[in-house]
């Protein structure tokens, strides 16, 4: 089944930059004639994919693809891993430092988030070597 | 389906270099330039008046009435935007401005900015109990409210369902006329604008069922006949009756402290308006506020480009006219209407302009081309080719807009090729 294939670059601790890649994805969908109520689903978890690697992560990939019924997102970053996985997933629980958390980020939303407005949530991880998320939307 | 017949840009081909100015700046990616010549695609254009403001060579003009045509009615009522006030050096007196309207040739007039302090409540009202989706979208400045409608549908539940400041008072001061007596037909009521987009929705009756102004003119088309008007007055009868609640609808906040609410956003210029739709549609943090007001004009209305002053001059000045200015002179249990008056008639239709194929799977398909045609472009979004980036050009050719064999001229002038760093391809 052929799909659209998409590859962005997140910069870490770039505030300004981040986002960018979910509005791109964004607007693909948009011109895909996708229901906005799913287009929501995936800015909002993918946006907060995009956040986490800007925060905690020194930055990462996004690997895109659209299919006719869904969307797959791979987050993928090699910053300091994720110690307690189960921890990270409880709303409201957040390792983001004071100065990232007085922008307006780290409240302890993001994992949470993305398993909210996906259909599947998957997340590996360890500690030194990196995190990998992948969010899957099914499409209305 | 959209019904709409009224454009607010026009462009002047004789003046028309074919630049690419306007092209880039295009916030819709509205524009292309085909034979030397910009041209525009009505559909996805939303009357912001970039292209106006920026054009080098003023080959694009924004609609709108002439004076004259007030003429076309025996009884004729003005309803300026708070905007005009801003316009005027030295303006202490809202009276010297509608008096001049009158002494122009006007039977009456009816101060926007009334109305604005009716609406202000109004949204008072909506925020509380109108069960609108938060955070709430101002809908005052009918270019946001296009550009939602063109490409944010995800927002269209958070949009505030009142009608704007001009509605109501033309709805108004048509009423006044008509209990003083003056026959329906005799009644012409002309909106004095800061903005095609103004224009547009008026013409257009974005809201409501049947327009509900039968002319919109230009501040700058009428400012050079009002100031020598407002200099020869011989007396000032007290017309005005509009607070400051109302004035400060000028200017970007205005609108958002009438509503009381200490929980707003305010984002003024059609590049923050479009970051802020963004965050808003994709992020989850601004769902503590209760109420966005944007503009698509910097500084909000006096931004506009019918307006004759730089907009942070007449902000400046508005600053000062509204300290002489009790704070709110109108109310809505004064006016004695029930809510549905102010509330919108119908909703503005969602205009599904960016979709490529109705059929997803063909969608998919055209994406792909999109994608692999990408590949080959220098991406550097020169606008020579006559679509304003390089992705736009290859939509175009999946879309059939130019033909399939449009060459690239970056990649095929072997001068413009200098300027390409070719170890990157």
């Amino acid at each position: 089944m052929s799909n659209i294939h998409l590859e962005y670059t997140v910069e870490g601790n770039n505030f300004s930059s981040a986002g960018m890649a979910s509005d791109e994805v964004k607007n693909n969908l948009k011109k895909l004639g996708i229901p906005p109520e799913d287009i929501r689903r995936v800015a909002i978890s993918m946006y907060e994919g995009e956040i986490n690697m800007v925060i905690h992560a020194g930055g990462g990939h996004a690997y895109v693809d659209i299919f006719v019924d869904h969307i797959e997102i791979w987050l993928i970053d090699e910053g300091k891993g994720i110690e307690n996985i189960e921890l990270a997933m409880k709303p409201g629980w957040s390792t983001a430092p004071d100065d990232v958390r007085s922008l307006g980020f780290g409240a302890g939303m993001g994992l949470p988030n993305m398993v909210k407005y996906t259909d599947d949530f998957h997340i590996e991880s360890e500690v030194g070597k990196g995190t990998k998320v992948k969010l899957t939307i099914n499409f209305h | 389906m959209n019904s709409i017949n009224f454009h607010p840009v026009i462009l002047d081909p004789e003046k028309c270099k074919g630049c690419v100015t306007c092209m880039k700046r295009c916030p819709t990616e509205a524009i292309r330039v085909r034979n030397g010549k910009a041209s525009i695609f009505y559909d996805r254009c939303i009357g912001c008046g970039e292209c106006v403001r920026l054009c080098p060579h003023h080959a694009k003009l924004a609609s709108y009435d002439l004076f004259e045509c007030i003429n076309d009615f025996k009884y004729k009522i003005a309803i300026p935007a708070p905007s005009l006030y801003g316009q005027f050096n030295n303006l202490t007196n809202v009276d010297t401005v509608l008096n001049g309207l009158i002494a122009i040739g006007f039977d009456d007039v009816f101060e926007v900015g009334r109305s604005a302090e009716l609406v202000s409540e109004a949204s008072k009202i909506m925020l509380d109990k109108g069960k609108i989706q938060k955070p709430v979208i101002s809908t005052a400045c009918p270019a946001v409210l296009e550009l939602i409608s063109v490409k944010y549908k995800n927002l269209v539940p958070n949009l505030l369902n009142l009608l704007a400041p001009v509605d109501i008072a033309a709805k108004l001061a048509r009423e006044r006329a008509e209990s003083a007596g003056i026959s329906k037909d005799d009644i012409g009521v002309f909106f004095i604008s800061p903005c095609p987009a103004k224009v547009f929705a008026l013409k257009n009756g974005l809201g409501v069922s049947k327009p509900l102004v039968d002319g919109v003119l230009a501040i700058s088309d009428i400012y050079l006949r009002l100031l020598p008007a407002m200099k020869n007055l011989t007396e000032l009868k007290p017309l005005s009756k509009m607070g400051a609640e109302g004035l400060n609808w000028a200017t970007s906040s205005g609108e958002a402290t009438g509503t009381g609410t200490g929980k707003y956003l305010a984002a003024d210029g059609i590049e923050n308006v479009i970051n802020v739709l963004n965050n808003l549609e994709s992020s989850t943090k601004l769902r503590d506020v209760d109420f966005i007001e944007l503009n698509a004009c910097t500084s909000g209305c006096v931004g506009g480009v019918l307006n004759i002053e730089n907009p942070f001059v007449a902000k400046a000045r508005l600053r000062e006219l509204s300290k002489k200015l009790p704070n709110k002179l109108n109310n809505l249990a004064d006016v004695g209407k029930g809510l549905d008056f102010y509330l919108w008639e119908k909703t503005p239709d969602y205009r599904e302009v960016y979709c490529v194929d109705e059929n997803r799977t063909t969608a998919i398909q055209k994406l792909i081309e999109v994608e692999n045609i990408l590949k080959d472009l220098p991406l550097v979004d020169c606008g020579l080719c006559g679509a304003p980036s390089c992705r736009a050009f290859a939509e175009d050719i999946v879309s059939g807009v130019i033909p399939a064999d449009t060459k690239c001229l970056r990649l095929v002038n072997d001068d413009a090729s200098l300027l390409l760093d070719k170890d990157a391809k």
